[in-house]
């Protein structure tokens, strides 16, 4: 009886230990991290041997670290290769959780202009796709609003925080959609004339709206210079007052060739600074773009071509035809829950006719410079931000592991709830 | 002028069934019998003749150089819905008398861009609006033949849509107001079609064995259900959720038919033990998920652990868009659960074959096998892979370096260039629930399908 009883109450002690176990949560590590001797790929300075010391949250030192500190942790990384974190310049991570469940999306509020809708005030930090994003590699992207004119104000997010305070790159930018001449879908039966009729007045209603907005900016500086204090609620006109003063770009969404040389006349017109999405058919006028010195975020670059007649390959030659003609250019997934493919979007681009130098700038130092953030992000350099990937090989490839990845210096868990299935369910018990 | 010459050329050429042709020298990927460095495969009358080092080439026959060269067999997507006018006949739960092969496309560019990515064989499917869809379609992709019916591959065992889940739930009980609302209603469909239709077997049998006087009334519907029951219709069902798989495979055993592949099959790595003792097959996506409930529960992990537990897999595109790089989505499993390279090219090559009943005709590089070959510039499995060349019965019918820009063989002479779409029109016009919008005006329907136009899926 005693021996039985001894048994249970070792049983239980080791039934709790166990089930104590399966529920540990692994929890990011916080650092310092010796990355010792690996391939690093800095994109802005060469790719050489070395050793990369990331502290307080930032590459704090490369080259041959040498330290007799004893709090930091050691990872050999002979073998290895060191790339910046990948940067995605366009996706609703965070924004969409099931697509088909409305009620688990926040990136289209009711209004066509609406610029004052932050995507940073409905980005969910818990997100599941974000574990799931950033063990391939992806660190940082660029989360937008979508869905009218002016949809709202996208925000540049690192994959790795709690709160949007934790999560924010500090880049903020208001995206706009330009009126369309293209069909939206096999089921849109509106005529040419009709096409044709509605973007001009959405291009009239634009062009109301910025003379509204280039009113408003005078009285704002105006009131500004005379120390006035203005008693105000114009939220629309305030997110647009950055961009009329040309402090920032305006991140404009256009596609077809027509519609891509009107943005161009409008953005001359008008003295903006802006930065082009989407750009499908940026390879029919990339001499314009790259004149106009109008940076360009495109993808996803898997796509079929937009016009029937367009050659099979054209979605996947776009990047590198308008990088050739001299564009800046970054890429995107414009994808939520599969935002992880682009590292793979990047290959494809590469592939046909990019090259991987130019796809890997496009993913990592021209997204970076595009958001303003060229000074902490994009490249590993001394004093930029922390975010850095420990892999097998080229982090396009398929086939290669991402060993490791920080985020803000954060040695984070390899682990999303695709890997814990795979974990429970390879050798299912019972 | 010139692109009417060439589409001429394109449709003559294709007459001849059955092309000569010698691939010499590349590294060829047999799938079934491993890679053969240096190797040469011959193609007489459209059929794989011999595969060896140095074979000599005759008179009649074309050759190719494929020297720093992948080549390896045409690839097949166990699930599409290219080459198709219609999809969906969203009328009723149970439309097993229907047949998407009355409804093909041959003129669809999307056939030209499918053989761009090296696929030289599609499963034409119905939609999923019903619990018992339309018979499909194994179509070759014989671009420029004008005629629907040369698409068919002939051989191929007929095969018949299901659909278990949201999309026969929304379309029936929610759009309609009629049974199936719920899972518990997608069984009883099931349950009631076979039934009703081992009924109107054994009627028929009475009659031909002279124990009833009169013939029955003829009924397409039923005797097609029958066929099933007979094992003559290969059953491909589209389904997401553990529970409805092993609920369909209750089914199945309580009417005595042992042939289904699961489609899309989402949560198939759930239940892959019950899949393989089954024998069920599993045709599934690399990695799509989130973009309905019941793919919430999805993992990108889900070809490798059902391959593991013995589960005959494939991967599917189920849009003109992923039908392009299918070995691209094949060699995510390797990212994804450590596959090795003739494991991830069997997931779109041999084990489709299996899943659509070709695989004496298709899916690996064998003598005697169809002629259907993808010639690669790297490693298929590698993201900087480039198709050369895709060979369908001998006969080349991509060619990356002598094709125009241009391809469509159906054009409107009105317009100088076709109209810019601003979705990419994969997102609208494919997919399992194409057709299904115009029949469905409920405002909250609507919206969804609305939704799913903008995006990336379809399914």
């Amino acid at each position: 009886m005693k021996t039985l009883n001894i048994f249970w109450i070792f049983s239980l002690i080791f039934l709790v230990n166990v089930s104590l176990l399966a529920q540990q949560v692994q929890k990011a590590e916080k650092g310092p991290f010796l990355l010792k001797n690996g391939t690093i790929h800095t994109i802005t300075k060469g790719t050489y041997l070395g050793d990369i010391l990331l502290k307080d949250g930032i590459i704090y030192e490369i080259g041959a670290v040498k330290t007799d500190a004893t709090n930091i942790t050691v990872i050999d990384c002979t073998g290895k290769h060191i790339y910046p974190g990948l940067i995605d310049s366009g996706s609703k991570l965070g924004l969409a959780e099931i697509e088909a469940v409305s009620v688990t999306n926040d990136f289209s509020e009711h209004g066509d202009f609406i610029p004052h809708m932050k995507a940073l005030t409905a980005i969910n930090p818990n997100a599941v796709a974000i574990p799931v994003t950033r063990v391939n590699g992806v660190t940082t992207v660029f989360a937008k609003p979508e869905g009218s004119t002016f949809p709202g104000t996208g925000a540049l997010v690192d994959l790795f925080g709690y709160s949007p305070e934790q999560m924010t790159c500090g880049s903020e930018r208001v995206v706009m959609k330009f009126p369309s001449t293209g069909r939206r879908g096999r089921w849109d039966r509106r005529s040419d004339d009709d096409i044709k009729k509605d973007a001009e007045k959405a291009l009239k209603n634009i062009n109301e709206v910025w003379a509204s907005a280039l009113a408003y900016a005078k009285i704002d500086s105006a009131a500004g210079a005379q120390k006035q204090t203005w008693v105000k609620n114009n939220p629309q006109m305030d997110a647009l007052l950055p961009i009329v003063k040309g402090i920032q770009p305006l991140f404009i969404e256009v596609n077809s060739k027509a519609d891509i040389e009107e943005a161009i006349s409008w953005v001359a017109q008008n003295k903006l600074k802006a930065v082009f999405m989407g750009v499908a058919e940026g390879w029919r006028v990339a001499d314009k773009i790259a004149k106009a010195k109008i940076p360009v975020i495109t993808g996803p670059i898997m796509n079929t071509p937009r016009r029937d007649n367009d050659r099979f390959d054209a979605a996947y030659t776009n990047a590198g035809k308008m990088s050739k003609a001299g564009v800046k250019v970054a890429i995107r997934t414009d994808n939520a829950e599969n935002t992880r493919n682009l590292p793979f979007n990047a290959g494809f681009a590469a592939a046909y006719g990019m090259g991987i130098d130019e796809a890997l700038k496009a993913v990592t130092i021209n997204a970076a410079e595009i958001f303003d953030v060229a000074d902490k992000y994009g490249s590993i350099e001394k004093g930029k931000i922390a975010n850095i990937l420990v892999t097998t090989g080229d982090p396009f490839e398929t086939k290669t592991k991402i060993e490791k990845v920080f985020i803000r210096g954060w040695n984070i868990p390899l682990e999303s709830r695709q890997t814990l299935l795979y974990d429970e369910f390879l050798e299912r018990n019972p | 002028m010139n692109r009417i010459i060439f589409i001429l050329i394109l449709c003559t050429s294709t007459l001849a069934i059955g092309q000569n042709v010698l691939i010499k020298n590349g590294t060829v990927l047999t799938v079934t019998k491993g890679t053969l460095a240096e190797t040469d495969v011959l193609i007489t009358n459209g059929k794989i003749a011999q595969i060896a080092k140095n074979i000599k080439k005759e008179a009649n026959y074309n050759e190719i150089d494929a020297t720093g060269l992948y080549v390896m067999p045409g690839i097949i997507d166990a699930h599409s819905h290219i080459a198709l006018d219609v999809v969906n006949e969203a009328t009723s739960p149970v439309t097993a008398e229907v047949n998407v092969g009355d409804a093909l496309n041959p003129l669809d560019v999307s056939i030209y861009r499918a053989l761009a990515g090296g696929v030289t064989i599609s499963h034409a499917m119905h939609g999923s609006a019903n619990a018992i869809g339309g018979q499909c379609e194994t179509i070759k992709h014989r671009f420029g033949e004008i005629n629907p019916d040369n698409l068919r591959m002939q051989g191929a065992p007929r095969t018949i849509k299901f659909a278990l889940g949201e999309n026969p739930i929304r379309t029936h009980g929610e759009g309609s107001k009629i049974v199936p609302n719920t899972r518990m209603g997608v069984e009883q469909i099931f349950r009631n079609a076979f039934s009703e239709a081992k009924i109107y077997a054994k009627e028929w049998d009475d009659y031909k064995n002279g124990l009833r006087k009169s013939s029955p009334e003829y009924n397409l519907r039923h005797e097609t259900i029958s066929d099933i029951l007979k094992g003559n219709i290969l059953i491909h069902c589209h389904s997401y959720r553990a529970d409805e798989i092993l609920m369909l495979m209750r089914v199945l055993k309580d009417f005595g038919v042992s042939k289904v592949c699961f489609q899309h099959v989402n949560e198939g790595f759930k239940v892959a033990p019950e899949l393989a003792a089954f024998g069920a097959s599993a045709s599934v996506f690399s990695d799509w998920w989130a973009y309905k409930f019941e793919v919430y529960y999805s993992t990108a992990y889900n070809a490798a652990i059902l391959t593991r537990n013995g589960v005959v897999t494939s991967i599917n595109s189920d849009s003109d868009e992923l039908i392009r790089h299918l070995y691209h989505e094949a060699a995510k499993t390797q990212r994804y659960g450590d596959l090795s390279d003739d494991e991830a090219l069997a997931l779109i090559t041999i084990n489709p074959a299996k899943q659509l009943g070709i695989e004496k005709m298709a899916g690996s590089i064998e003598v005697g096998k169809d002629g259907d070959i993808a010639i690669f510039k790297g490693h298929p499995l590698s993201v900087y892979a480039i198709p050369q060349m895709t060979l369908v019965d001998g006969a080349i019918k991509f060619d990356i370096n002598k094709d125009p820009d241009d391809m469509r063989l159906d054009i409107n002479p009105s317009e100088k260039f076709s109209s810019f779409y601003e979705t990419d029109k994969s997102q609208e016009n494919n997919g399992c629930l194409q057709d299904v919008s115009e029949m469905l005006m409920q405002e909250s329907y609507a919206k969804y399908l609305r939704f799913r136009y903008s995006k990336n899926h379809s399914h």
